[in-house]
């Protein structure tokens, strides 16, 4: 089994791989197989297809923690020139589970900030699994009132299984930290665009995530707690998982027919490790066309609906 | 479930079955703390405060509200907003079979309360949680409940205090849920930008997501003696960490030492050090006529008479 890829992937990583050895074959003998190449290519696509039309909340829930899946790093890489990351909350540490810093998108200064994962032991370790301390929402908070002073719009990316729950955490106030972001996010002079790229976990998700538009990524979940969580809470079993993520309503799909949610950003067959530069492309034309679009608002107008936004949430009746 | 019990309306359906949580509560009850017999009303009067052990119990939100506020008539905010299930959530029990259940058991209509009212006869806007109606969690009712209290208090330009006891965000109502700590924190902005204090009082427990958004945003933050404050309770983090967590972590002593808040106050001492911390922030405005006896008239001389408290 290879792990790179989710049970229900297996079958595509299996004729992957009998088309990678046909390829192989026939680079060092010439001889000609490419029609059975293209026999196993097709069936992938259709193997892909049939799998991915059909995809249940939890599968989902995989896919946006899929280890291949591109990170916050991988997207400035491909959407930005000029980056200059910047470190550090001026307090106490610098949280590499949280990234940040200024870069051109087409040519326009921004300031950009995302969690961050590791793809190895050691940089899933340096980044903490992308779960951020206190010190990485502080470093975030600097950066935005950064942006604020040199009129800079702000886009952000989230990707957290959510905020770190440890004893230096909660002795430095992780609590403190998520809400301050919230409140100051809530009135900065500057157009905000948040982008669930993958896990949107919770209050450690939301606190990079108060803005003007909230864009997600097809296969990206968004949730006040994880299935898991949920399940071991409410069903006393964390086996229930699966029921939960159906339950919990944490899709594109879901979110936005809620109208919790702006954009959807589509992502190709087989989702987006199958291929970044497409996503990235998608991704970077929806952020341009929002912040054109924000661009023109007064800074009166711009802050009064992110409010009327925030105001809107909520379903009850009166 | 049956099929006959699928028919059946939630109000009935949940009539049957919980026959003992129906019994009223008895006159005599046992500290949690250091087991004392306390006798019921008694207890209420002392605002659930164990007199042998000083520990302090959970109150309901209209409990709380009437221990804190002076006896001057108060004005309930958003009575009416009700919550819906638009998830349709069901896990072992359905949403809404929970939501009819506990307001029967509570008697609200969610888990927190909001009222104008008077404190030491300046007027306020008050809002307090009920741990009792699903852990006190923040769903849609609760967040827009608050910010109309937080609204309200704008209009008027009156001070808001809140009392948290919260287990965090409602699971129930999933991303609603958790887009109210980004609503209530909006708000509470609002507040700060209009120079309008706002107080929290965090009390046993305050956790999660109403943590990490209106209770630690207080201007002056106050907790109750013992209570447990944190962002992730500590089960959670013994898992993470797998290692045992010592006496007093996340205790509003621990919280003090860390400088996560302002002071312990006492339940019995919170009316009067709000009203004291009120009147260092924002004198009522009597008081400042007075001190210029030329500016006085004789109308504004009743005004500051009808509130003798408020300049204490």
């Amino acid at each position: 089994m290879n792990t790179d890829y989710l049970d229900f992937e297996q079958p595509l990583a299996e004729l992957e791989a009998k088309i990678n050895e046909l390829q192989n074959v026939s680079d060092d003998n010439s001889i000609n197989i490419d029609e059975e190449i293209q026999r196993l290519k097709d069936k992938l696509k259709s193997k892909t297809e049939a799998i991915f039309s059909n995809l249940s909340d939890w599968q989902i829930t995989q896919l946006a923690r899929h280890p291949k899946r591109p990170y916050t790093l991988d997207y400035i890489d491909m959407m930005f020139t000029d980056f200059q990351e910047l470190h550090g909350d001026r307090a106490f540490a610098d949280d590499a589970a949280i990234v940040g810093g200024l870069a051109k998108l087409d040519g326009q200064s921004v300031m950009v900030i995302g969690h961050q994962k590791g793809r190895n032991t050691k940089t899933k370790i340096k980044r903490n699994f992308g779960m951020p301390r206190p010190e990485g929402y502080r470093k975030a908070l600097r950066l935005m009132r950064m942006a604020e002073q040199f009129d800079l719009p702000i886009l952000t990316f989230i990707d957290t299984p959510g905020a770190y729950p440890g004893i230096g955490a909660e002795e430095r106030g992780q609590s403190e930290a998520i809400a301050k972001n919230l409140e100051v996010m809530s009135h900065l002079k500057v157009p905000i665009i948040c982008t669930v790229i993958g896990e949107g976990g919770s209050g450690g998700a939301l606190a990079i995530g108060v803005g003007d538009v909230t864009l997600m990524l097809e296969y990206s979940t968004y949730s006040v707690i994880s299935p898991e969580g949920c399940a071991s809470i409410l069903w006393r079993s964390a086996e229930k998982a699966q029921d939960a993520a159906e339950a919990l309503s944490i899709t594109s799909g879901k979110l936005k027919a809620f109208g919790l949610i702006d954009e959807i950003i589509d992502e190709p067959l087989g989702s987006a490790y199958r291929d970044t530069e497409y996503v990235a492309q998608q991704l970077k034309s929806a952020i341009v066309n929002n912040l054109k679009r924000l661009r023109e608002l007064e800074q009166s107008d711009l802050i009064q609906k992110r409010y009327e936004k925030q105001m809107s949430y909520g379903a009850f009746s009166e | 479930m049956s099929w006959f019990q699928k028919i059946m309306s939630s109000r009935i359906r949940t009539e049957g079955g919980n026959k003992k949580k129906n019994i009223p509560e008895g006159l005599w009850g046992k500290c949690k703390s250091c087991e004392a017999v306390l006798y019921q009303p008694e207890s209420l009067k002392q605002g659930k405060v164990c007199p042998k052990c000083g520990h302090h119990d959970s109150l309901s939100g209209r409990d709380r509200i009437e221990f804190f506020l002076d006896d001057a008539p108060i004005e309930e905010i958003a009575a009416n907003v009700k919550p819906e299930d638009p998830l349709k959530f069901k896990d072992s029990k359905k949403y809404k079979d929970r939501i009819v259940a506990t307001q029967k058991s509570t008697g609200e209509n969610d888990a927190l309360v909001a009222v104008k009212g008077q404190l030491k006869g300046r007027d306020v806007v008050v809002t307090a949680f009920d741990f009792k109606y699903m852990g006190g969690s923040m769903g849609s009712v609760v967040g827009e409940k608050f910010v109309r209290a937080a609204h309200l208090a704008l209009e008027q330009g009156l001070p808001l205090i809140n009392f948290a006891a919260s287990g965090g965000a409602r699971m129930q109502e999933s991303l609603f849920s958790l887009m109210q700590m980004s609503k209530t924190a909006a708000a509470l902005k609002r507040m700060k930008m209009a120079g309008l204090p706002y107080i929290s009082v965090l009390t046993n427990p305050t956790t999660g997501g109403v943590s990490a958004s209106l209770a630690m945003l207080g201007d002056i933050n106050i907790a109750e003696p013992n209570a447990l404050i944190c962002f992730a309770g500590p089960r959670v983090i013994e898992q993470t960490v797998r290692e045992t967590l010592p006496e007093g972590f996340q205790r509003s002593e621990f919280l003090l030492e860390k400088g996560a808040i302002d002071m312990i106050v006492t339940r019995h001492d919170l009316s009067d050090r709000i009203a004291q911390i009120l009147d260092l922030l924002k004198p009522l405005p009597q008081a400042a006529v007075l001190t210029d006896e030329s500016a006085v008239e004789p109308d504004e001389i009743i005004v500051a008479d009808d509130h003798p408290k408020g300049t204490e």
